[in-house]
């Protein structure tokens, strides 16, 4: 068994991998033409602007000829030196563009910055990470908690009232977008009712002593609005799970024997449920990071989703491509994970490879 | 699940309440998008983003039902464009007047009021404005004459409210009012009574004269606004568009894209699933690698890169949706044909010698139908958030006005902090309704396909 698994594991890794790289190499194909153009008018930027500032150089010239034809040879030299006279798909390039990013070297920052001022992509990412984790984990933390007692809740008592609401919640829900719910959120709350901030963002510096107050004041917002949306549709994922596997014989022997009936959910159903929903669980919070860009936007939250929003908006393509590649890993580790899960859950999937 | 004959999934069907509530919303937003195409003119929705085409509306305007539960009623925004005109000729001197009747019924005054005409003449006609008011008094608002010209020409001209002159003919005449009138506005001074300043209630009589000496001057365009701040249905927002018009050609919009994307991924997906199923050994391993890659592509980074990159436009918007779309039903299709298969009906197929084609079309798919209607019930609120979420980033398609993008001007005017709630509101209801039928369809056919689910 043990084989098996250490199997199961090798090759969803390499898997994993594979499309690690794919992904990397979508994204280069996509920006790379755009990032070349960028870097050159940067560089053209450079040479022109050092020659402004430093006028002996443009004296000692005769002609204006010859003056171009110095600035476009100092050009020429720098794109020459960071590789950029060869076409951005050229394997060479790809290459080491794709080995500096798996090193986590994303470059500088075109115009965005971290809030200490490093324009370091590194820099920015990891300062922003630890703000969207935070909201999201969260959030999905707490969804998932009220999800299972819901659904547990509502698969003991089908046709109740409890489960009506919790399905019908559900679906409605489930049809509304959070981005949507959230500008009604903050119309309602931070401005018809002023009890909660318009904008997410704490306004007090990192060292002061009340920041951590501060965050948690700014975070309750867009936490109740994704928490809201979210719930409904889990509780009755989890309802369903149940539904089926309280129709299993081993259940039905239990009830023949006389265990009552909330024993039989809580410890024996929920038991047989938790493989599919610990997987989903773990799926949701990497895909809760992807779907945080709209999200951060509109609560104006200052973490990897309104910085890939503000990155785009700006087109600065080593933001974008370390956002995306951050993004990406989180994604794949967490499928990995669920992946995990469910081979040692359930050894058909790990016998089917 | 292979036992259900389509009559029987009919029946069922329709048994069950949420999946008829679906069908009704369903069909009424198809009738709404006939009615649409048919009814608006395709040109005003192409001038969607035309600020110029908007020009004779309000901004900001409330919705006029709103008057119905409000205790004092908000000024509504008034286009005449039917005057009755007159026309005298005496000694030699000829005079056109416009005049335009109305019914000030509302406890707030107007913004403004703006007259628009244009007038063909030679010479130098006089224009003159005035005003009959309920109470009878008569205001001149403004006598003017039109620029000179020797030989026939056309003129055109807004008279705003705002005019000097005719704040300055006003002042002229304070003596009709019993408050002082520095600091109002022309339209506040009209419009009020005489003891205070209230709004004065009644039938007002917008009279525009316009004499010609020697020659008969005419009036071919003649349009009065009274600027008011409740405008349609559904209201104007800041652009002075009209809100309903955006809604309305926003429910065909997203019915193709949800559609579109979750019949053409549904379709792909099966195609693909079942294919690599039914083939086995090397070929589904490769198709299932493949079909794990494109799952592990976090699709929002990438639909948001592809659409800044490479278009914005609404077709390749729909493209780009499909090719996240169709992997998660190509894996489930996939293990039910791999269920299939061992069936003894497909194996005799084998055996005469059938081509894998006609096996997978014949005998496979057919059975995954009632899955696959399901799954493209499901799918379709996906595909509409999905495209409203990009609209709302705006990076959606500027030549059609679709619902997320009416929020995305709603988010960048700042709709929420100032409380203009019908620009905000009825976008996401629209949204919300349309995935709320096709859910309700969805899980009504989900219960059907899923014995499982039905006790």
């Amino acid at each position: 068994m043990l084989l098996g698994m250490k199997r199961y594991v090798v090759t969803r890794m390499a898997t994993m991998f594979g499309v690690l790289m794919v992904t990397l190499l979508i994204t280069i194909a996509l920006v790379g033409s755009n990032m070349d153009t960028i870097l050159k008018q940067g560089i053209v930027f450079q040479v022109r602007s050092e020659i402004t500032e430093n006028p002996s150089i443009g004296q000692s010239f005769s002609s204006v000829v010859e003056f171009e034809a110095f600035i476009q040879t100092q050009i020429d030299q720098r794109v020459k030196v960071l590789g950029l006279d060869e076409p951005w798909y050229s394997p060479q390039r790809v290459g080491i563009t794709m080995y500096k990013i798996l090193l986590l070297d994303f470059g500088h920052a075109t115009f965005l910055t971290s809030d200490s001022g490093s324009s370091d992509v590194k820099d920015i990412l990891f300062e922003k990470l630890p703000r969207t984790v935070l909201l999201f984990t969260t959030a999905t933390i707490i969804i998932s908690i009220m999800g299972v007692f819901l659904g547990a809740l509502s698969s003991s008592k089908i046709g109740s009232t409890t489960d009506r609401i919790t399905s019908s919640f559900a679906i409605v829900s489930s049809s509304f977008p959070v981005w949507w719910i959230g500008m009604l959120m903050i119309f309602l709350f931070a401005f018809t009712y002023q009890i909660f901030p318009a904008r997410a963002t704490p306004d007090i510096p990192l060292s002061d002593p009340g920041y951590i107050g501060s965050l948690l004041y700014h975070m309750a917002l867009p936490l109740i609005t994704i928490v809201m949306i979210g719930f409904g549709s889990w509780a009755y994922m989890v309802r369903n799970f149940m539904i089926g596997i309280m129709q299993e014989d081993f259940i039905m022997a239990k009830k023949a024997i006389g265990i009552n009936q909330k024993k039989i959910i809580y410890t024996h159903a929920l038991k047989n449920a938790a493989p599919p929903i610990v997987t989903i669980l773990a799926l949701s919070l990497s895909g809760s990071l992807g779907g945080a860009i709209i999200t951060e936007a509109v609560f104006d939250w200052p973490g990897m989703g309104r910085l890939y929003f503000e990155a785009i908006s700006v087109m600065d393509l080593p933001v974008i491509i370390g956002a995306t590649y951050l993004l990406t890993v989180f994604f794949l580790i967490s499928i990995f994970i669920a992946d995990l899960l469910y081979g040692y859950f359930d050894p058909r999937v790990r016998a089917g490879q | 699940m292979s036992s259900i004959t389509p009559l029987e999934i009919k029946e069922e069907f329709f048994k069950n309440k949420m999946g008829i509530t679906g069908i009704l919303i369903l069909v009424s937003l198809v009738a709404i998008s006939i009615i649409v195409i048919i009814v608006i003119p395709v040109e005003t929705f192409q001038e969607w983003n035309n600020p110029e085409s908007w020009i004779a509306y309000p901004k900001i305007a409330i919705p006029v039902w709103v008057n119905i539960f409000m205790f004092e009623k908000i000024p509504e925004h008034m286009i005449l464009e039917k005057p009755d005109i007159k026309n005298v000729s005496q000694e030699g001197i000829s005079l056109t007047s416009h005049q335009f009747g109305l019914n000030f019924d509302y406890d707030d005054f107007p913004n403004d009021f703006i007259y628009i005409f244009s007038s063909e003449y030679t010479g130098s006609p006089l224009l003159q404005m005035s005003i009959i008011r309920p109470d009878g008094i008569k205001i001149e608002l403004l006598s003017t004459s039109l620029p000179y010209s020797n030989s026939k020409t056309i003129h055109y001209e807004r008279v705003f409210s705002t005019d000097e002159a005719i704040k300055k003919n006003l002042s002229l005449q304070s003596e009709k009012f019993k408050f002082t009138l520095d600091n109002l506005s022309a339209e506040d001074i009209v419009f009020s009574k005489t003891q205070t300043n209230e709004p004065l209630k009644g039938n007002y009589i917008f009279s525009i004269d316009l004499y010609g000496i020697k020659s008969e001057p005419l009036i071919n365009e003649s349009k009065l606004i009274i600027g008011g701040k409740a405008f349609g249905m559904m209201g104007t927002d800041e652009l002075r568009r009209d809100l309903a018009i955006g809604l309305l050609w926003g429910t065909p919009l997203a019915l193709f894209i949800g559609l579109v994307v979750s019949i053409a991924s549904v379709i792909m997906g099966l195609l693909y699933g079942v294919y690599a199923g039914y083939k086995g050994k090397k070929t589904d391993e490769v198709m299932m690698r493949f079909n794990d890659v494109i799952y592990a592509l976090p699709a929002l980074p990438f639909l948001i890169i592809l659409s800044v990159t490479i278009s914005n436009s609404i077709f390749l918007m729909v493209g780009f949706l499909m090719i996240f779309g169709w992997v998660g039903i190509a894996k489930v299709a996939r293990s039910m044909s791999l269920q299939i298969k061992t069936h003894g009906y497909v194996d005799a197929a084998n055996v005469m010698g059938q081509k894998d084609s006609k096996i997978i079309l014949k005998h496979i798919v057919p059975q995954l139908l009632p899955y696959a209607f399901a799954s493209i019930a499901i799918s379709v609120p996906a595909a509409i958030t999905t495209e409203a979420g990009l609209s709302f980033l705006g990076l959606g398609d500027p030549l059609f006005p679709t619902w997320g993008q009416i929020l995305h001007d709603a988010n960048t005017f700042g709709a929420a902090a100032r409380g203009l709630w019908w620009w905000i509101m009825p976008p996401g209801i629209m949204i919300a309704i349309t995935g709320l039928a096709f859910v309700f369809i969805g899980n009504a056919l989900d219960v059907i396909v899923n014995p499982k689910l039905r006790r």
